[in-house]
């Protein structure tokens, strides 16, 4: 008779963790990879809107406007930014992801009115061309940056972290530094590039102001000038950075993806995107800058619902990354050639993944072609086929935003209002100090 | 000559002008600036090939992201002097402090004294010769260019630098990881001896030392015994 197999698996070493051991013991070496958090976090499926009834009347679906413009950068910028609706695209390097992808982005936002943004590694002539309205980042790195294409650009985002590694520098594997990736960050060809994750030229809030004038008095003081940073102390940084004179604060919570990132940072530094986004507000408000700087959140942003509820928490606007990517077709089982899908199951497999559990953007192996600088796998992704579905998928956010708006009695989705949410857990009501639904009770605020 | 005075115009209106009439005036090749009085980013993103003597202290940034014009400082100055600078000249007949040069990617960055912490952090193609020491973690991540220090180098000289090559007159208090002593060729003399020439600094360049990257953190290796 066979013996009965007792499967327990411990809660503490569960298969993950083994995993982890495991591969830790064989390498010696930390993880890196793509993408997000993985582990379940308060997040804004956990609040949901009170629409008009009969307290408060709803406004027609298909006949009432809803505006969606959204202007950033008044504080300060002789040359502020208006943008058709309030869903930008993240900065995401080139490097990280391909010529090609860069031509797509910078098309579909410029078709739906938006923008994009550079990353770590400068800008490409690609982006400048097929985007109206283009941010260029300054990154500790300040791989590719040069004050030609600073002042071409429409707006200057001074990057002090990233929700996925707050405290950590970039990262760009061999794979990925190929010739014209190296060129433009005058690295050797093939280097596992580590970035720094201090600017090189200034330490502190008082020498961040004086960096934001330098930027400001190179390009005669036209330009928006946004700070981004991870969330972490989210109060006291969005004070430090209205201080320092920014026109625009990003606030880009621990869920933000990233192309190579340790998975302790990823998993294990950061606050998630609905605290951050309300001590932003907060730290806003405390100084009475609310409307005069404009504040965008990242991080886990994947829906019309999830912008529509940042708003309503007081952003101005969005940015999204890993959705912008999902749109192009990651963690697609297919790509598309001349109008074929062909399978690409094979080499999720070769990566030892699946399509819908893909991370591996490090790899520079992308298996739809879209982190990558491989030449043939590049081609997986057309920029016309890609441009075509990062604009549907911005086209349906903001449709699902301006219905929820709609729904809601706004006749201007900036008008979302705090009031017009609750939540469904007393973590998610602590962290956004929403009260839980049915009750008017917000943990920490007041009492049951 | 012409003379803008920071005590009637303002850094703002200063930079506007170099930015845009300055390149439209025929003749102006050569003009000072008078009161600096250490304000920050004076003749920051210029884009002109002329000759800018500031007659007096400079703070932060003084010829930030410099292309084409050549600037003398008159005095010391602060953080990030011709910091990202593209092409140029920058001279600073005094001291500067922290992040002399940084990540600059040509021209060249003269300090006639002493300079502080991080010098040339991040350099990626600049030449920087510095007439008397410099201070610690200075050529931190340098990717390319040269660093010419006549006088002392601080701790951690060149850590997890890249291409770039550093030639030290004096002591070395230590090197970073990664950056190693390396014999002198003919082409270091010559090198050397060019760009003392270019500083107008006397030294014989038999008494330099080079200071390169070993290449030992280009890729991860769990056997290298070093922190990533
Ligand atoms: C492939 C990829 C590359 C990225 N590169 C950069 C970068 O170069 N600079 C930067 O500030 N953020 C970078 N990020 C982070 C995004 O700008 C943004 O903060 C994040 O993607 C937002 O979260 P989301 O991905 O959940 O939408 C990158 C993200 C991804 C997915
Ligand atoms: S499919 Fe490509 S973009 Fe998506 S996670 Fe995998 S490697 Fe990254």
């Amino acid at each position: 008779m066979t013996k009965k197999l007792v499967l327990e698996e411990s809660a503490g070493f569960d298969q993950k963790v083994i995993e982890y051991v495991h591969r830790a013991s064989a390498t010696g070496l930390y993880e890196i990879r793509g993408m997000g958090a993985k582990r379940h976090l308060p997040s804004f499926d956990d609040l949901v809107f009170l629409a008009g009834s009969a307290s408060r009347y709803p406004l027609e679906g298909y006949r009432e406007k809803c505006t969606t413009t959204t202007v950033l950068g008044t504080r300060f910028a002789k040359k502020p930014i208006e943008l058709a609706i309030p869903i930008t695209i993240a900065g995401m390097s080139f490097g990280a992801l391909s010529g090609r992808v860069k031509e797509a982005l910078g098309r579909a936002a410029t078709e739906m009115g938006t923008s994009t943004t550079t990353g770590d590694g400068g800008m490409t002539p690609e982006e400048r061309q097929s985007s109206k309205t283009l941010v260029y980042q300054c990154l500790p790195s300040r791989y590719g940056f040069n004050p030609d294409d600073l002042r071409k650009a429409d707006a200057i985002e001074l990057v002090i972290g990233q929700g996925a590694k707050p405290g950590g520098g970039g990262m760009l594997l061999g794979q990925k530094v190929t010739k014209r990736v190296a060129g433009m960050r005058t690295l050797p060809i093939g280097v596992d590039q580590r970035s720094a994750c201090r600017h090189p030229d200034w330490t502190g809030p008082d020498d961040l102001a004086i960096k934001v004038a330098e930027l400001r008095e190179i390009t005669d003081w036209e330009k928006p000038i946004y700070i981004k940073v991870g969330a972490t102390r989210t109060f006291n940084d969005v004070k430090l950075a209205v201080h320092a004179g920014a026109d625009v604060i990003v606030v880009d919570g621990m869920q933000g993806g990233t192309a190579a990132t340790q998975t302790v940072f990823i998993e294990h530094i950061g606050i998630p995107t609905l605290a951050a986004l309300r001590q932003a507000v907060d730290a806003l408000e405390d100084m009475n800058m609310r409307g005069k700087v404009q504040l965008i959140v990242s991080g886990g942003i994947r829906t019309g619902a999830d912008v529509a509820k940042a708003l309503a928490m007081g952003a101005d606007a969005v940015a999204i990354g890993q959705g912008i990517l999902l749109s192009l077709g990651c963690n697609s089982s297919s790509y598309l050639h001349e109008g074929a899908h062909i399978d690409a199951t094979a080499d999720y497999n070769a990566l030892g993944t699946a399509p819908g559990y893909c991370h591996h953007c490090q790899t520079g192996k992308c298996p739809v072609g879209v982190t990558t600088q491989d030449e043939e796998l590049e081609l997986r992704l057309e920029p016309l086929t890609g441009a075509k579905r990062v604009k549907n998928y911005l086209k349906t956010l903001n449709m699902e935003l301006t219905t929820v708006a709609r729904a809601c009695g706004k006749s201007n989705v900036h008008h979302l209002e705090r009031e017009d949410l609750v939540a469904l857990t007393l973590e998610a009501a602590a962290m956004a100090r929403i009260p839980l639904a049915g009750t008017d009770w917000i943990p920490g605020v007041s009492r049951f | 000559m012409e003379s803008l005075d920071l005590h009637k115009i303002s850094v703002r209106e200063l930079n506007q002008y170099l930015h845009k009439e300055l390149p439209n005036k025929n003749g102006v090749k050569k003009l000072e600036i008078l009161n600096p009085d250490g304000m920050h980013s004076i003749a920051a993103g210029m884009d002109a090939p002329v000759d800018i003597d500031i007659k007096g202290h400079g703070g932060y940034y003084v010829g930030g992201m410099n292309k084409h014009a050549n600037i003398t400082v008159h005095g010391n100055v602060g953080w990030g002097v011709a910091e990202n600078m593209m092409s140029g000249t920058v001279r600073v007949k005094g001291f500067a402090s922290s992040a002399a040069g940084a990540t600059g990617r040509g021209g060249t960055l003269i300090i006639e004294g002493d300079t502080s912490l991080r010098c040339g952090i991040s350099m990626k193609g600049i030449d920087i010769v510095v007439g008397g020491s410099i201070g610690n973690f200075s050529g931190f991540m340098a990717q390319a260019g040269r660093m010419v220090i006549c006088g002392d180098a601080g701790d951690g000289l060149g850590d997890s630098m890249y291409e770039a090559v550093f030639y030290v007159r004096g002591k070395i208090k230590s090197l970073g990881a990664d950056a190693q002593e390396e014999p002198m060729t003919d082409a270091d003399y010559a090198a050397v001896k060019e760009l003392l020439g270019r500083a107008g600094f006397k030294h014989d360049p038999k008494e330099f030392k080079r200071v390169a990257g070993a290449k030992k953190l280009y890729n991860w290796n769990a056997d290298a015994n070093q922190e990533y």
